[in-house]
């Protein structure tokens, strides 16, 4: 199988792995990083969201070929002590019920608030509307980037 | 003697607080067991562990789903034990079910079935360190109090922490936890008090571990190809291609399961071809690989019209079960001025967590363990140990995190699938079920249909009140074929929230009629609650409209009335003891019907119930009672000229009794009034040739952000113990919109999902 070079939170990781085989396995199967989490595999609900380069990508629709260069950061990379604004602002509004999807939320929400720092109400709505939650934390989610947000202005 | 919790391989478990077990091996030192006089932990009941560093671990049975047990319990505990949250830590009971009777959760009963027992464990853990305290300063143990962690002597404001007294205290002898007074609620420092969760950190920064989330040195991972006709079989399998991909190590046939042995239940495990592999990826490359085909047996040719045909049939075919009878309905209808009848009808719906159902298995020579995110561990333990005919005692649950459940995760068909999967392994093996796994082999919410008739009097009084309720019942699916003989039986998980009437009506009739499938069914959040809500309060609004009465004011009086009439039964004469107990059910329903009326005007007042809107756009409500909790629901919408509805605003007044976690309670409403809107404006599960039609997100839609309404929650204050709140804000969700819908066009929505096409206004229909 080929050998590819990952920059993962940072890291430089080797990875021997079919070519086709998505990221998101890569990260939860070999590399051991289960933060970023499988919920279709189709790029429908948001839950293996992870940065490449910064920007929010379906790391279930990624094949580990075409990562190539591109810095990968995972939940766990996001900060070392969880005190990302996201995730303050997170803690803050108690978004989670089971937990499951917010990893891929939070990460969706940085990205969101790194291209548009101040979003409105239908902003924060179009940004996260590819990223579904069941336990339907929905309107916390938007309280808790509104608070991010607020954060980052102050 | 109480059994110390197995430490099992827990310890190959990367880090994750949610799941790690420390040191603490509650329910170890007893009063008994004075043998050791230096005791590095004091452990008085199988709920409570405190060790010299003044860390207080607290093992909660309930497993964690979403619902926020862990906290609420947490809080119990930590109220009576007088404890410093600060140093408090929560970890998952480990699956003995002979110590821990509540490793098993539904029927958002969590809360309620901890609310005593905890608070009596933590009260008394403490008065054995007030009595430790006392011995270890030489004070008076009456001048000592108990506080944040520390007891202090009060004369001299001498403290002593906890955990300076662990080894005192854990000598003492026993003392029987109900013997201890627990506090009233106006001395409550916890209980009521809007608490962070305390697994909120381990889930923004993805180290809370879920089950797909477990990871053992030397694991396979597995998928499974089932049949996707329910009752189908395996015809022929080739798998010459999937063997030959990389990464792929075993691949084989798994048989059915009808039933687990001992057990009087059937177990709906379809068998099919295993595919073990190196990744999860390349057990789904293998599975895709293999050349498949099915009988489809029994039930290949049911569809959503042959049900719908048969539920029409079964509204009109005689009764197999009368739910209620009480009056003579079929008099008074014949008597009445005015009749209403509508049919109601709600589609199978899937419960969709957002973590597929996967479980963990490693068959050993010397026993079994098993991973699960499951809301049923002790059961678990007993299935996996009677399909491999071990000892309980031989199978090792360990409950993980659970990415949701809302009632699919009370089901044992997956880990016995991992269990048939691994013990052919020598190693642990992770089955997961893909996304369309899960969506095709769900057990979903019935199918339903309602025929509803209504009489009014002269003046516009409810006279008269007939329900024929049609389902494809949940007991079918699981209970024995002897049970199954008695109509009464069959009809019990389906007549609930519609057999008693909280509006006064003289002449009341509901019956049942079944009709069979071979889709598999159970329980979903809020199970019969969920249609017969939607009946009911869809029901009583068109029977208000048709008086010609405001349909919140129209509730509000037949609540007001059926105290009147439960007033009257009370002031007969004599008094058998019938009589007696009617009179305790009357007063009890007297109480009930003044929350229900409670949480009607609170909602109506918040939502500004009366006040008018734009064209195009109303108001409805609905209330509902679940689990001993009592919630009213203004729904506010928008329906747009091409028949598209927008939930714009919900107000939600609720009645719970003492709500632990206010916050958490809140957090319940909010989440189960998003989730009951996905079966309102989109969910469907259709059936097409016996199989599932629908498979992943984009064909079974669920609520997203942008549907998502404000949601206001007002609590009414309560001192009474605490009522359920797992389910309990979804069953009136859907009336309360449909009934805003017909507000808002005058058109009323007799099935679910909303079909827009019905709503376009006619200039736009050109």
């Amino acid at each position: 199988m080929p050998e590819f070079r990952l920059a993962v939170n940072g890291v430089m990781r080797t990875v021997n792995a079919d070519e086709k085989m998505p990221l998101l396995w890569v990260l939860r199967d070999v590399l051991h990083l289960t933060g970023t989490k499988y919920g279709c595999g189709m790029g429908l609900c948001g839950a293996c969201t992870v940065h490449l380069d910064g920007r929010a990508e379906r790391s279930c629709l990624t094949e580990i070929a075409s990562v190539g260069s591109k810095q990968v950061t995972t939940i766990e990379g996001l900060s070392v002590d969880s005190s990302h604004p996201v995730q303050r602002a997170w803690i803050a509004e108690q978004v989670p019920q089971c937990g499951y999807c917010q990893s891929g939320q939070i990460m969706q929400a940085a990205s969101l608030l790194k291209e548009t720092p101040h979003p409105s109400r239908e902003e924060i709505d179009s940004g996260m509307s590819g990223n579904i939650c069941r336990c339907a934390t929905y309107q916390r989610i938007r309280r808790a980037i509104a608070r991010a947000a607020q954060e980052h202005q102050a | 003697m109480i059994a110390t919790p197995r430490m099992g391989r827990r310890e190959l478990l990367k880090t994750g607080a949610a799941l790690i077990l420390g040191v603490c091996l509650p329910g170890s030192n007893r009063g008994e067991d004075l043998a050791s006089p230096t005791s590095s932990q004091f452990a008085p009941n199988a709920w409570i562990c405190i060790t010299p560093d003044n860390i207080t671990t607290v093992l909660v049975e309930i497993p964690e789903l979403g619902q926020g047990s862990r906290t609420v319990d947490a809080m119990l505990i930590a109220e009576e034990l007088e404890a410093d949250w600060a140093t408090l830590r929560v970890e998952q009971a480990p699956t003995d079910p002979a110590i821990y009777k509540h490793l098993s959760t539904g029927g958002s009963g969590g809360t309620t079935s901890c609310w005593t027992s905890l608070r009596e464990a933590g009260a008394q853990a403490r008065e054995l360190l007030l009595t430790a305290a006392a011995r270890q300063m030489n004070v008076n143990r009456r001048d000592c109090r108990a506080t944040q962690s520390t007891v202090v002597h009060l004369p001299t404001g001498r403290r002593v922490t906890y955990g300076e007294l662990v080894g005192t205290a854990s000598q003492l002898a026993a003392i029987a936890p109900a013997s201890v007074p627990l506090k009233q609620p106006d001395r409550f420092e916890i209980i009521g008090k809007p608490t962070p969760r305390v697994d909120t950190p381990s889930k923004v920064n993805g180290s809370a571990i879920f089950g797909i989330d477990v990871r053992l040195p030397g694991m396979l991972f597995a998928v499974i190809a089932r049949c996707p006709y329910f009752g189908g079989k395996l015809a022929s399998v080739d798998d010459a291609r999937a063997k030959a991909l990389p990464g792929v190590r075993a691949v084989f046939a798994l048989p059915p399961i009808d039933s687990v042995p001992t057990w009087n239940l059937h177990i709906h495990v379809a068998g099919g071809v295993a595919v073990v592999a190196d990744s999860t990826w390349a057990a789904l490359e293998g599975r895709r690989a293999l050349q498949l085909t099915w009988d489809k047996g029994p039930g290949g040719n049911e569809t959503t019209a042959s049900i719908q045909e048969q539920m029409r049939a079964q509204s009109l075919a005689p009764a197999t079960c009368v739910a209620a009878d009480r009056g003579n309905v079929e008099q008074a209808m014949s008597s009445a001025a005015k009749t209403v009848e509508a049919t109601y009808e709600l589609p199978f719906q899937a419960h969709a967590t957002m973590e597929p159902m996967n479980t963990t298995v490693q068959v050993r020579e010397d026993g079994i363990e098993v991973w699960s995110p499951t809301q049923i561990a002790a059961e678990t333990q007993a299935e996996i140990a009677a399909l491999a005919g071990v000892a309980k005692e031989k199978v090792t649950v360990h409950v993980t995190c659970s990415g949701g459940s809302f009632g699919r995760r009370y089901q044992w068909d997956y880990q016995a699938e991992a269990w048939q999967v691994a013990k052919e392994m020598k190693v642990p093996v992770q089955l997961l079920w893909s996304r369309e796994d899960d969506m095709q082999h769900d057990f979903y919410r019935q199918y339903t249909f309602h025929r509803m008739t209504a009489g009014l009097d002269s003046r516009n009084q409810l006279l008269a009140w007939k329900h024929r309720i049609v389902t494809t019942p949940i007991r079918s699916v699981f209970d024995s074929a002897e049970s199954l003989r008695d109509p009464k039986h069959v009809a019990s998980q389906e007549i609930g929230g519609a057999d008693v009437p909280h509006y006064a009506v003289p002449n009341f009739h509901v019956d049942y009629a079944p009709v069979q499938s071979a889709v598999p069914r159970a329980w979903w959040r809020s199970v019969e609650s969920s249609f017969n809500a939607f009946a009911n309060e869809c029901f009583i609004d068109e029977v208000a409209h048709a008086a010609g009465q405001d349909p919140c004011a129209f509730r509000i009086k037949l609540l007001d009335a059926s105290q009147a009439q439960d007033q009257q039964d009370r002031d007969q004469p004599k008094k058998t003891d019938a009589a007696k107990h009617q009179e305790a059910a009357a007063a009890a329903s007297a109480v009930n019907n003044r929350k229900f009326q409670t949480v009607l005007r609170l909602a109506a007042e918040k939502a500004d119930w009366g006040r008018p809107l734009p064209a195009g756009q109303g108001r409805g409500i609905a209330c509902h009672s679940f689990a001993g909790s009592y919630v009213a629901i203004v729904a506010e919408v928008a329906v747009d000229a091409d028949g598209s509805v927008t939930v714009k605003r919900v107000a939600c007044a609720i009645d719970c009794g003492t709500a632990v976690n206010p916050d958490g309670v809140r957090a319940m409403a909010e989440g189960g009034i998003n989730f009951a809107l996905t079966p309102v404006l989109s969910g469907e599960i259709t059936i097409a040739d016996g199989a599932v039609a629908e498979s992943n997100f984009n064909d079974y839609q669920v609520l997203r952000i942008n549907q998502a309404p404000e949601i206001e929650v007002y609590l009414v204050p309560s001192s009474e113990p605490p009522a359920g709140m797992g389910e309990t804000c979804v069953p009136p969700v859907a009336p309360a919109v449909a009934n805003a819908v017909f507000t808002a066009t005058g058109k009323r929505l007799r099935r679910l999902p909303i079909d827009p096409s019905l709503l376009v206004t006619k200039s736009q229909a050109v």
